[in-house]
């Protein structure tokens, strides 16, 4: 190259299709990658499997719990006996949400006293607000233990009421999460839909 | 004497000299093998980086052979699993000694670390190869635990439950990032596929790639000693540092006796105690997956447990999270916090010797807790145990400082 030619070149010129064709690049992978990582989401099959599943529980005895499983998530159902009822009010000032203030975890028409549609039917989903293993159920009351009955999970020791409810000083967050449901019979649960949803 | 004789060293025609024309073969295996010089006075902790590579090559070649049976599918993993055991010819032995491989893979490069604290390898002008060896630790981590999902047991979903529950402490963008994770709304199927995806072609690929990078860095600066001195800086009139040797033939022979020793402790495992005792292989996962159930203790595989137990420690999720994560990846400023003047420990004052021992039995303690069950007891010492390893790194610019030194020596010496 000539020298006169070196003084000829348009630096400014040469930095601008630089960064330019650098964006355009870093632009195109961008895009080019959304298929990519869409692709990791949840497919069309996983989300038809995860369409609501219809529970019998006309059958169910009080005091009984039924394991389910909605979208590979284990949903525990539990009818609630009247003592159970009437001991949930007792254990209010130990726990971390009694009001079921975070509303991520219920829909509105559960989050009321007893976490429920219908106060007899406790559902909720099986998995541990901590680091989601599968809560034990413990329903023996022990007064001694200030204990009147609920889930204690194996992992960590959290522990929540007969509403789900998680108390104080263990390391799960939050209650359990009430998954969507409704009952379309007195005998007849259905749960992913919404009470009241078409 | 013909011209071509003279040129001592150089290819002499023939098959050699067609090949380095067009591929650096001799310059290659010269630069890196036999006129790569390191330090004479190399003792027993120097084996493990060569028993690591060891590992991954048999790792590589027994996973190659157990993908030809293996079913990533949830339907079948289990199964297929417990038919390499029976039904193949060998196959118990190449599984054992896949599952046997992911435990010594962290024994050995346990112990490689540690070396790079004792003696200051990690120090300037080592620092990147440090920092590549961390990222190589944290794919191990992630190649570890996307495994030990693939036979599909009681602890290989629940543990994943666990570990994978964790990102969701990420407060905003958590669930979303687990829902990617998984694939699912749950951990499925889809997930024990794409776990394999990652296990035997994602992952082993990230740790070639890695541990050649960590090599070519290595080679770069030369390999530290237990005196922490630089051999290049005292060299003879050949240009050949006065105290290094080549790696090949004196290191790769003595290698060859670690690789010995190495191979009969494996074999004792492997043919003897698989399992070890529920620590290499857990009891829980000779059952299969149970979606319904948690196993009533619940720990990870031994190699994690050490920041497991710092997990728990904390009574909150996502603090709990967040020290486990801190845990993991403070060792990757370690050539930043230490403020020392010498690198081995040798030439160290009492207060380091004081504090790398502290780290270790805190680390070993850390290990033993996160296998037992939470309770009281339990969780105050994993916390005293937990303050004692933070406290190593972050009171380390602090500690290095004051430490007084002694004055370290311009060749290698032999210490009996």
């Amino acid at each position: 190259m000539h020298e006169e030619d070196v003084d000829r070149i348009d630096r400014n010129r040469r930095h601008f299709l630089t960064v330019a064709t650098a964006v355009t690049g870093v632009v195109g992978i961008g895009l080019a990658s959304i298929p990519f990582l869409s692709s990791l989401k949840p497919s069309a099959r996983a989300q038809a499997l995860g369409a609501p599943v219809e529970v019998p529980i006309g059958t169910m005895e009080p005091g009984e719990m039924l394991r389910v499983l909605w979208r590979g998530k284990l949903v525990f159902i539990l009818r609630r006996t009247e003592e159970m009822l009437r001991r949930l009010p007792e254990n209010l000032n130990r726990l971390k949400d009694p009001t079921s203030a975070i509303i991520e975890q219920q829909p509105d028409y559960a989050a009321n006293a007893t976490r429920s549609v219908n106060p007899e039917f406790l559902v909720v989903i099986g998995s541990c607000t901590h680091l989601g293993c599968a809560p034990l159920e413990d329903f023996e009351v022990r007064p001694s233990d200030n204990w009147n009955g609920g889930f204690f999970c194996p992992c960590h020791g959290s522990k929540f009421d007969l509403a789900g409810r998680v108390y104080k000083g263990v390391p799960a967050p939050s209650n359990l999460r009430i998954p969507p449901h409704r009952f379309v019979r007195d005998d007849l649960l259905l749960i992913g839909l919404h009470t009241g949803e078409a | 004497m013909s011209r071509i004789e003279a040129e001592v060293g150089k290819p002499q025609g023939g098959i050699m000299q067609w090949i380095d024309e067009r591929f650096p073969w001799t310059e290659t295996m010269k630069y890196h093998i036999t006129e790569y010089y390191a330090a004479k006075n190399f003792n027993f902790w120097y084996v493990f980086g060569v028993l690591a590579m060891l590992v991954l090559v048999i790792q590589l070649v027994t996973g190659i052979f157990l993908t030809m049976n293996y079913k990533p599918s949830a339907l079948d993993a289990f199964a297929s699993v417990e038919y390499i055991m029976r039904d193949v010819e060998w196959g118990w032995l190449i599984r054992y000694m896949h599952s046997t491989g992911a435990s010594f893979f962290f024994i050995v490069v346990y112990l490689h670390m540690f070396r790079a604290m004792l003696y200051g390898s990690y120090k300037k002008p080592r620092e990147l190869v440090w920092l590549i060896g961390m990222i190589i630790f944290f794919v191990l981590m992630a190649e570890a635990f996307a495994g030990y999902l693939l036979p599909w047991g009681q602890m290989s979903y629940w543990g994943a439950q666990v570990i994978i529950s964790l990102f969701g402490a990420i407060p905003g963008i958590g669930e979303a990032i687990v829902e990617l994770i998984r694939g699912d709304y749950s951990i499925s199927d889809i997930t024990l596929n794409r776990f394999f995806a990652l296990h035997v072609v994602v992952l082993p690929l990230a740790l070639i790639s890695l541990v050649l990078v960590h090599i070519v860095a290595l080679h770069q600066v030369g390999s530290l000693n237990p005196d922490g001195i630089e051999i290049k800086e005292q060299k003879g009139p050949d240009g050949i540092p006065l105290d290094g040797i080549a790696f090949h033939p004196y290191y790769t022979t003595k290698d060859l006796v670690a690789i010995i020793i190495f191979m009969m402790a494996f074999s004792g495992v492997m043919f003897f105690a698989p399992d070890m005792g529920g620590y290499f292989l857990e009891h829980a996962n000779y059952e299969p997956a149970n979606l319904t159930a948690t196993p009533e203790h619940i720990s990870p595989v031994w190699y994690f447990t050490p920041f497991y137990a710092i997990l728990r420690a904390v009574p909150d999720k996502l603090w709990g999270a967040t020290m486990m994560a801190v845990a993991v990846i403070l060792p990757v400023f370690l050539p930043w916090l230490d403020r020392s003047r010498v690198k081995s420990i040798r030439y160290r004052g009492w207060i380091y010797k004081f504090a790398l021992t502290c780290f270790a039995i805190s680390f070993v303690v850390l290990g033993w807790l996160g296998t037992k069950p939470p309770d009281t007891l339990y969780t105050i010492a994993a916390r005293i145990f937990s303050a004692v390893y933070f406290a190593f790194f972050l009171l380390m610019p602090y500690y290095t400082t004051i430490d007084k030194t002694k004055p370290v020596p311009d060749r290698v010496v032999y210490h009996g």
